[in-house]
């Protein structure tokens, strides 16, 4: 096989039967698949949104409340609900994977998955925390 | 020889943006898409969001963070056109759009960012 996934120009007649274009609607499983791949379209939406904030911060008082005036708006409202359930569907099925990617051994054991996946989930609270810290209170 | 494949890359910075955008994009979307402009929370003013943005680690953290992210985008979304809507004809086209994206998008979040004051 080409390891590159393209079309090879003239090849022979594969016996195979033709999959169809919605075949991820036939399994939950496939649909879960399509969905988790599907939230990286959110993911670059909230970069869009974050370079909008950092514009308006640079420019000034009056941007920056013109800003906050927009992202009451419904539609972004609408758009950012949306997104954060995408990004938060990202997050908890991209920590879970995360001890199937990574293997870790330690003092020649290998590292339980349940810790990686735990350490992941303690980084993103912290994480989380940082945020908070730096942009709540006084 | 082997050719050199840049697939390996692409799977690196995917892999990278899509650790950065779980640790990071849930809150910082939290409170700037509902939690400020739904009064949960109060904004940050003005002079102390300038404040954040004008250290030189946050500027680094945020521009990591954009441009890890769209190349993660650029990845998964282009995957996903050629696995879901099985669109393989277009593939070039696909290719050109999603990582042409994620450096647009990068060298724009460069210029933002160095932009403020």
């Amino acid at each position: 096989m080409n390891d590159s996934p393209m079309y090879t120009k003239d090849h022979p007649r594969w016996l195979r039967s033709r999959v169809s274009t919605y075949w991820w609607l036939e399994r939950s499983a496939y649909l879960t698949f399509i969905l988790r791949e599907l939230s990286s379209i959110f993911v670059a939406w909230f970069v869009v949104y974050l370079l909008v904030l950092v514009r308006a911060v640079s420019q000034g008082e009056g941007s920056y409340q013109q800003f906050l005036e927009w992202s009451r708006s419904p539609a972004v409202l609408f758009l950012n609900l949306v997104s954060l359930i995408f990004v938060v569907f990202h997050a908890v099925t991209w920590f879970n994977l995360a001890p199937r990617a990574m293997v870790v051994h330690l003092a020649g054991r290998r590292v339980p998955g349940v810790w990686i996946a735990a350490s992941n989930y303690i980084a993103w609270v912290l994480s989380s925390a940082v945020v908070a810290w730096l942009l709540l209170g006084e | 020889m082997p050719k050199r494949s840049i697939e390996p890359l692409l799977w690196l910075v995917f892999s990278a943006g899509g650790v950065v955008a779980a640790l990071l994009i849930p809150s910082l979307l939290f409170v700037f898409g509902l939690a400020f402009p739904l009064g949960w929370l109060s904004p940050p003013s003005h002079e102390r969001l300038l404040g954040i943005l004008e250290h030189p680690l946050t500027r680094a953290v945020v521009f990591l963070l954009c441009t890890l992210s769209l190349f993660h985008w650029a990845h998964r979304f282009r995957y996903t056109l050629y696995d879901g809507l099985q669109i393989k004809h277009l593939n070039e086209l696909i290719n050109l759009l999603c990582y042409g994206g994620a450096i647009v998008g990068t060298v724009v979040a460069g210029y933002l960012l160095l932009q403020v004051p």
